[in-house]
């Protein structure tokens, strides 16, 4: 077992940390940053409840090395909303139309969410709900997130 | 989004109120107990049995304790030396049980029995040292098949049997001359396959044991910590009150997160034994195979008509799996209850024979009696179209009307305030039977096979079982600035409770409800009662949270009154001000009125005690039944055994709506987990008991382009419990699979395909579709 020295960009904040090569990014995020609002779900890459953005690209951070994030620009549930509290307008639209009620799935399908509509090319329904289908939700059957997903994809993105 | 008017009498209550859960959640800042840090904490792994059954020869973990950063390792006879065997808290009286330890210690009985325990620095040393572990087996022939429980090898040498509990109702010669006689008799056999719980987060707990205060404290992934505490306390021969159990946010349950499993247990113990804080933390595949099964069942089904359809009499000679260490041993009587379902049935005789299997025990899973509705509703079905009778005219033809209310049923059961008729007739509506048998008529004339199903049934919320489950407490109380705490036993694995207990706290108490804040998952801070489970957490807490608010509120009146020199009938709260009705200028600020109660005794009407707490606990004694009907359309793809589901419609009667977004959730998530039953999820063993579905790549689950939009109707038959409520929380679930199964049957209807036997999944359809094809040809 190796261990190394990462630096990272999280959320807008440059993070140093020596840590184990076999250290995956999720457990690097959860126990090393305290970012705890990233969740594991299955820890082999199906239920997308780890996702997170690196580099601008919505993964799964159970499938994915710490050490492999080295010098790579992140983003986490925890760097979503404005600093003032304002909620990302995925936040706003989940919450709308009842998208959680345990709220475990959540993060993941906030960031897979993010990174489709701050996206340069335009999104259609069908093709982001087609991306929802890396995400498993066992409590809402779906109905409020995909709501959620017609409103998004409804209004023309805001700069 | 609209927060209805201020100053309505119900300004929240049955509205769509955005949840107060969802800023933290949606922002990270959920707290779910494996981000519960505890200083000095060890994490824990389990070595588990890869075998059905055997005898443990030899546990050698010299190479696992020399590996560094292990700092403890614990074998079933090192557990089996601090505790005594105890069994669920659920055990029928006089049922012999299992000796059960927490961990294996003589032998294993089930692949993924926990047989030792290994505490470390962190999760990833403990699993290497649980590799270091070497056992030796000596296996024996399982039983995995509880259809061959009766003649198959001993599951438990302690027992006499494989059989866990049989019942049955007294042999009744009227019943047998019903069936001998009647018109129409029809017979079927219904099979359902073993589901797993998973609920997105895995089971968790995190203890850490004060020898100074002789004190446990327990973050648990709880659905209630009274509970948890009480299971606790009777597995480790200690008071409930040596225990502080903490749960914050959970990431649902299902009912797999009522009760501790056996290997939490053994965390709890080494906890205390070391006096270092023990983390943890379920992952998926010991959930899939270690954590509780459900719905492993079958039932024959025997049914009597008159001539004209009506029904005189029903069998129902149920089976099912119970595993090798249940902590739900039977979920029997609760099928049998239920059985009756929503209509006229003036005779009933049942058995149910629950059988142990070297496989994982069974646990509660969201209608864990369901059965009983799958059964019914697909040989209602079955029936109708043996008798050449609409299966929607069959139905009509025995509902049960508001006018044969009070209702008694065959069960012993009583049905007051229900609504199965109308609820039936609105998803006829909804999804326009005439038009959709039309549009059937003439796909099948293009070869394509669309199927309409439907099902009726009755829910039974906050089921009468006793126990810790008997009493509800709430309480409210305003503090020295006027703002509303509301306290519950009842715990939060997403129902919501959150968000519609402040609403009514805040409707009572006419204040905002961001004013309001709902306390819950402590045992330090609330009182004594269950948790969520059982559909009970609107008429349970919401009825106490109802008494206790209207009590409060009347003390503020009573002090308002006096300080305004007005009769407390003639004043009202709105918008957190006490004024007299008609003048709202002349008012009193919800702040003055608790100064006065809590700094000026003095100026309190004659005989009032200071302060504003008020609580409530109130009895549930008998269960209340909520009821829905269900109908959706299929196109099943012949070719390749694909169910495509068109439309799906349901309506509900759990009377008073708290929040109707909350109760549409909970009845979209749980058609969901039935649609998710139906055609993908499948916990299967081989013939040697090793479980095949270990990862979310063998279970499967449904997934966002699987589901239809459900479209939504409601009847509001108030209960005539405080606030007219009634539970929500399990009937999608209980309702989905034979509405779906119908429906599919109903669209294979020209190839007369059993669909009997669940999972209806592609490979099993077209399997049954070429069987049909060859025997035609
Ligand atoms: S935890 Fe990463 S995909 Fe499930
Ligand atoms: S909200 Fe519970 S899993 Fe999605």
């Amino acid at each position: 077992m190796s261990d190394h020295t990462i630096q990272t960009k999280i959320n807008g904040n440059v993070v140093k940390k020596t840590v184990a090569a076999r250290k995956t990014l999720a457990d690097f995020l959860r126990v090393d940053c305290s970012l705890t609002g990233t969740h594991i779900g299955c820890e082999h890459g199906v239920c997308g409840a780890c996702t997170v953005m690196v580099d601008g690209l919505a993964v799964r951070s159970c499938l994915m090395l710490a050490v492999q994030a080295d010098g790579a620009e992140i983003r986490t549930v925890e760097g979503v909303a404005k600093e003032d509290g304002t909620l990302h307008r995925v936040q706003q639209a989940l919450q709308e139309e009842h998208g959680l009620q345990c709220g475990f799935c959540t993060p993941g399908f906030v960031m897979t969410l993010v990174s489709l509509v701050e996206r340069k090319e335009p999104i259609d329904e069908e093709e982001m709900k087609a991306a929802l289908s890396g995400h498993i939700c066992r409590c809402t059957g779906y109905q409020g997130i995909l709501r959620a997903v017609k409103k998004l994809t409804a209004t023309p993105a805001k700069a | 989004m609209s927060q209805a008017s201020a100053g309505a009498a119900a300004r929240y209550v049955g509205q769509h109120v955005v949840r107060k859960e969802d800023p933290r959640m949606l922002t990270g800042q959920g707290r779910y107990v494996d981000d519960n840090v505890v200083p000095g904490m060890l994490h824990a792994a389990f070595v588990r049995s890869p075998h059905a059954k055997a005898r443990i020869v030899h546990i050698d973990f010299a190479a696992a304790r020399a590996l560094p950063g292990v700092h403890g390792i614990y074998t079933g006879a090192d557990i089996a030396a601090m505790v005594k065997p105890a069994r669920s808290l659920h055990w029928p009286p006089n049922v012999p049980y299992p000796v059960t330890m927490p961990l294996a210690h003589t032998d294993v009985r089930y692949v993924g029995d926990p047989v030792v325990l290994i505490v470390a620095d962190d999760r990833y040393i403990a699993e290497d040292a649980a590799e270091l572990v070497e056992v030796e087996y000596d296996p024996q022939d399982a039983l995995v098949d509880y259809m061959t429980a009766n003649n198959g090898p001993k599951v438990h040498p302690d027992l006499d049997s494989n059989l866990l509990w049989e019942m049955a109702s007294p042999a009744d010669p009227e019943l047998d001359a019903i069936f001998a006689s009647a018109a129409h008799v029809v017979e079927k056999t219904i099979t359902q396959q073993r589901y797993i719980n998973s609920p997105m987060e895995t089971r968790g707990i995190i203890a850490s044991h004060s020898a100074a205060e002789n004190l446990t404290t327990i973050w648990s992934a709880s659905q209630g910590v009274h509970q948890t505490a009480y299971y606790l306390a009777n597995a480790l021969a200690c008071d409930i009150a040596d225990l502080r159990v903490i749960a914050g946010d959970v990431g649902a349950g299902f009912g797999g997160k009522v009760h501790p499993g056996r290997d939490e247990i053994a965390v709890v113990i080494a906890a205390r034994h070391m006096r270092r804080p023990i983390k943890y933390i379920e992952d998926r595949m010991e959930h899939l195979i270690a954590s509780a099964q459900a719905r492993e069942e079958s039932a024959l089904v025997k049914l009597a008509f008159d001539a004209k359809g009506i029904l005189l009499a029903a069998k129902f000679d149920y089976q099912h799996d119970s595993g090798a260490y249940p902590w739900l041993p039977s979920v029997g009587p609760l099928a049998v209850n239920a059985f009756p379902g929503p209509y006229r049935l003036p005779k009933f005789g049942w058995r149910v024979r629950a059988w142990y299997t070297n496989t994982v025990g069974l646990g509660a899973y969201r209608g864990p009696w369901m059965f009983e509705t799958v059964a019914r509703e697909q040989v209602i079905d079955i029936a109708a179209k043996q008798m050449g009778i609409d299966s929607l005219e069959l139905r009509r033809r025995n509902v049960i009307h508001t006018a044969d209310q009070p209702y008694k049923t065959a069960s012993g059961q009583v049905y007051d305030r229900v609504s199965p008729d109308q609820t039936l007739e609105k998803v006829v509506d909804m999804i326009d039977v005439p038009v959709f048998r039309k549009v059937q008529e003439a796909a099948r004339k293009e070869g394509r096979y669309l199927g309409l199903g439907m099902s009726v049934y009755m829910e039974p919320t906050v089921n009468a079982i006793g126990g810790i489950r008997t009493t509800f407490q709430a309480e409210t109380r305003m503090d020295a600035s006027g703002r509303i705490t509301v306290s519950s036993h009842i715990g939060n694995p997403g129902n919501s409770m959150e968000t519609t207990l402040a609403q009514i706290a805040a409707d009572e108490l006419g204040v905002d409800i961001k004013d309001v804040r709902v306390v819950y998952g402590d045992t330090a801070n609330t009182q004594f009662g269950p948790g969520a489970g059982g559909s009970k957490q609107a008429v349970g807490a919401g009825g106490a949270v109802t008494v206790a608010a209207q009590a409060l509120r009347k003390k503020i009146l009573a002090i308002g009154a006096k300080m305004l020199e007005a009769a407390p009938e003639d004043l009202t709260i709105e918008n957190g001000k006490v004024f007299v009705k008609g003048i709202p200028q002349v008012e009193l600020t919800l702040k003055k009125i608790a100064e006065s109660a809590y700094y000026l005794p003095k100026t309190l009407p004659e005989g009032m005690e200071p302060g504003l707490a008020t609580s409530h606990r109130m009895t549930l004694p008998v269960t209340h039944w909520a009821n829905a009907a269900h109908a959706c359309t299929v196109d099943v793809d012949v070719e390749t055994g694909v169910v495509k589901i068109l439309r799906w419609v349901a309506s509900e009667d759990c009377g008073v709506m708290i929040n109707p977004t909350v109760v549409e959730g909970q009845m979209s998530g749980g058609i969901v987990q039935g649609i998710g039953g139906v055609l993908l999820e499948h916990s299967l063993y081989d013939e040697r008991g090793n479980p095949l579905a270990a990862s979310f790549k063998d279970y499967l689950l449904p997934l966002a382009t699987d589901v239809p939009v459900i479209e939504y109707s409601h009847v509001c038959t108030p209960s005539d419990t405080p606030g007219g409520f009634k539970g929500a929380g399990e009937g999608g679930a209980i309702i989905a699979p034979p509405t779906l199964a119908n429906a599919i049957a109903d669209a294979l209807a020209p190839f007369n395909i059993d669909c009997s036997r669940m999972p209806l999944s592609p490979d099993r359809l077209l399997m049954a579709l070429e069987a049909s094809r060859s025997g035609k040809a």
